[in-house]
């Protein structure tokens, strides 16, 4: 890590000169760019999620007003508010919103390296090998949910691996990634199908809520694991950003500037499927969020680069909102929070690429 | 089918074409006769092999007269009916795939992949939780409109806007119609808990609960999708050189497009409400076909047509005697052997620009 890095490179030459801080280290060593607007649309889409956040922690079987529900997080609320906030709803949302940042970050890194808006773990068969972990643990020991996490995380893992060097011809190029990605993904889920058509019944329905991703029952045992793995994966990707903007303008003009390509690719592929790893192992696979939120933060940014902080804090919003959606579907139900994030993100990516199309932009 | 020889192909893309037009469509004629070969002893497999084997000349016997025999009630009870669904699916998907390889001239097309299946199991999904459907002959007709929808969402997504419907928009919309739909099915599945017992069966890929009413309720979609789609295969070789070279040439493009789109929609959703989503066949099974008789439809679609339903059978029979005395759905032997297939594809092309 000793590269020296222009800073004033910039990404794609898209939209507007945007403004933007160099803070360095007084070595300078180490710098980090800050975009304003970035910034100010990462703190805007937080406090959008502290909102409904409030609105979800206030309702369900026992209604709490959102001023009451600001009063118990605060330390103030009666016995009964203080259990019901703290203790049962309070650690499911933590989850959406750790479990969201961690799949907006992982997205955001898989399309600035493959430099195509499909690539997200969705497409690279992460989420299938996770769910195939995941369901081998379930289907073979009935495992507790730490055993399905470790499943699932190893299946990911395991099928990143394959899907990297099935990939790799003189290196890894973008679309074949994602091409290997689907036909990976689409054996898994004919391995997937199959361990459910064997289950017993009890077992097919649980492990297929769990296959769609699902916050429900969520406690604090759940919330540690997700904060240690994001607080470990976080700063190793703020040091590694800078070089993953200059990778987007291509593999030649990188080497030219002295960055290792290969091996900062390895880097960041690594990073992303840890990420996607730490969500996956708290809730599952949640179809969708990696790919929709780092689209949606670049319009709200309309920043070149990867927009890593904007797509991280738009990942919590939408597994937040869409928690809370699903919880209001059906009352008894109890819908996962993927079967929301499916058809939501898909309808909204079909008008993303129809609107992308229009402008000519693929 | 045959060609009046000497009537070159319009596309020519493979080495072969240096050849003479006589041999070339010699070697073509041999390749048809090699996969009817081939389908055949697939099926006489198909009806041999299982939890109780049978000899070729057991089975020759049982189908020419029905003795009452428990080897004969074997084989017309479960073991035809299966194997002509199984040929009947099969050569639905492989045609499908074939066309729709054709109309979005992408090499990696699979209605599979394109979230055609996708739709049309969320029709058949739709019908059985919601409408309490139970007959396979009311749920085909969910599987069509389903498959149509997805068709047309998919198309409406990828055509317009500069260079229309290119392979690498279909394949983006594609996935993401693929995903909304599984999405819908899975929702609803999970909001019915007899319907997920009863379609997780289904949503596998399996010739094994395939009967003579399964046969006699797809026979007719499979037909006219496939007379449809065989009387297209000179316009197809047309629009192989885009969409003003075969305007010039005289074919009918929009016309072309919206007929193919139909014998697809017909094709798949009589596979997938008989024997599941399946993947993989519609995808490989062509470029089998162009790899034998080169990118002319009037060869390529009639040795899909044959080729297919030989690799569906050949799965299914593998699955029977792979994990004994279990078995391995056809769905899944088809996506174990056929990802490997689309992944050597993906990585022979030098730069993938799919």
């Amino acid at each position: 890590m000793t590269a020296p890095v222009p800073t004033q490179v910039r990404g794609r030459a898209s939209g507007p000169r945007t403004r933007s801080h160099v803070v360095r280290s007084r070595s300078h060593r180490f710098s980090l760019r800050v975009d304003v607007r970035a910034l100010t649309v990462g703190v805007l889409v937080l406090a959008t999620t502290a909102a409904v956040g409030v609105l979800a922690l206030g309702t369900g079987e026992y209604a709490i007003s959102p001023a009451d529900v600001v009063r118990t997080l605060l330390g103030n609320g009666s016995p009964r508010t203080d259990f019901v906030v703290n203790d049962l709803r309070l650690p499911r949302l933590l989850t959406g919103i750790l479990v969201g940042a961690a799949l907006g970050l992982s997205g955001a890194l898989f399309q600035s390296l493959t430099r195509n808006p499909l690539g997200s773990p969705d497409i690279v068969g992460f989420t299938y090998g996770s769910a195939t972990g995941g369901l081998l643990v379930v289907l073979l020991v009935g495992g507790t949910g730490g055993q399905i996490a470790v499943g699932a995380v190893g299946g990911g893992l395991a099928t990143a691996v394959l899907v990297y060097l099935l990939a790799w011809r003189q290196g890894i190029h973008g679309y074949r990634l994602v091409l290997v990605g689907i036909g990976v993904s689409a054996l898994l889920q004919g391995v997937n199908a199959y361990l459910l058509a064997k289950a017993r019944f009890t077992q097919a329905a649980q492990a297929m809520v769990w296959l769609n991703g699902s916050l429900n029952g969520r406690g604090w045992a759940d919330v540690r694991p997700a904060a240690l793995g994001l607080l470990v994966v976080l700063p190793l990707v703020a040091l590694a950003a800078s070089r993953l903007k200059i990778l987007e303008m291509g593999d030649d003009v990188a080497g030219g500037l002295g960055v290792p390509v290969q091996r900062t690719r390895l880097v960041i592929l690594v990073l992303a499927t840890a990420a996607c790893a730490v969500a996956t192992a708290a809730a599952g696979p949640i179809p969708f969020v990696a790919l929709i939120a780092p689209q949606l933060s670049r319009r709200l940014t309309r920043a070149p680069g990867p927009n890593l902080l904007a797509a991280t804090c738009t990942g919590a919003f939408l597994v937040v909102t869409a928690d809370f959606a699903s919880q209001r579907i059906h009352e008894s139900a109890q819908l996962p929070v993927g079967v929301v994030t499916a058809v939501v993100g898909g309808v909204y990516l079909g008008l993303l690429l129809r609107r992308q199309r229009r402008a000519g932009r693929i | 089918m045959a060609t009046e020889a000497g009537s070159a192909p319009l596309v020519r893309t493979d080495k072969a074409s240096k050849q003479s037009p006589g041999r070339r469509n010699s070697t073509r004629t041999l390749a048809v006769l090699g996969a009817l070969l081939l389908l055949l002893t697939a099926a006489t497999l198909s009806l041999a092999v299982g939890s109780r084997a049978l000899s070729p000349g057991v089975v020759w016997d049982a189908l020419l007269h029905d003795d009452g025999s428990t080897a004969a009630s074997v084989i017309w009870d479960v073991r035809v009916p299966r194997t002509l669904a199984g040929i009947a699916a099969g050569a639905a998907l492989g045609v499908a795939g074939a066309l729709i390889q054709a109309l979005t001239r992408n090499p990696l097309a699979d209605p599979g992949l394109l979230g055609i299946n996708a739709g049309a199991a969320t029709g058949v999904v739709l019908s059985i939780t919601v409408l309490g459907i139970t007959s396979l002959w009311a749920s085909v007709w969910f599987a069509m409109v389903g498959a149509v929808v997805a068709g047309l969402l998919v198309y409406s997504l990828a055509s317009g806007g500069r260079g229309g419907a290119t392979p690498e928009r279909l394949a983006l919309g594609g996935a993401v119609i693929a995903a909304v739909f599984t999405g819908i099915s899975q929702t609803l599945m999970l909001l019915d808990a007899q319907a997920l017992d009863q379609l997780r069966f289904w949503s596998v890929g399996s010739l094994a609960r395939a009967d003579d009413e399964t046969l006699t309720t797809i026979t007719p979609f499979v037909a006219v999708g496939l007379v449809l789609a065989l009387a297209l295969v000179r316009p197809l070789n047309a629009l192989a050189l885009g969409d003003d070279g075969a305007r010039a040439l005289g074919a009918h493009v929009d016309r072309t497009r919206f007929l193919g789109l139909a014998a697809m929609t017909l094709l798949c959703g009589a596979a997938t409400s008989a024997v599941g989503p399946l993947v993989f066949v519609g995808l490989a099974v062509p470029h089998i076909a162009r790899m034998i008789a080169g990118a002319d439809q009037r060869w390529t679609l009639p040795l899909s047509l044959l080729l297919a339903p030989a690799l569906l059978l050949f799965a299914d029979v593998l699955g029977r005697v792979a994990v004994r005395p279990d078995e391995l759905d056809a769905g899944v032997v088809t996506a174990v052997v056929g990802a490997p297939v689309f992944i050597a594809l993906v990585r022979c092309r030098r730069a993938v620009t799919a």
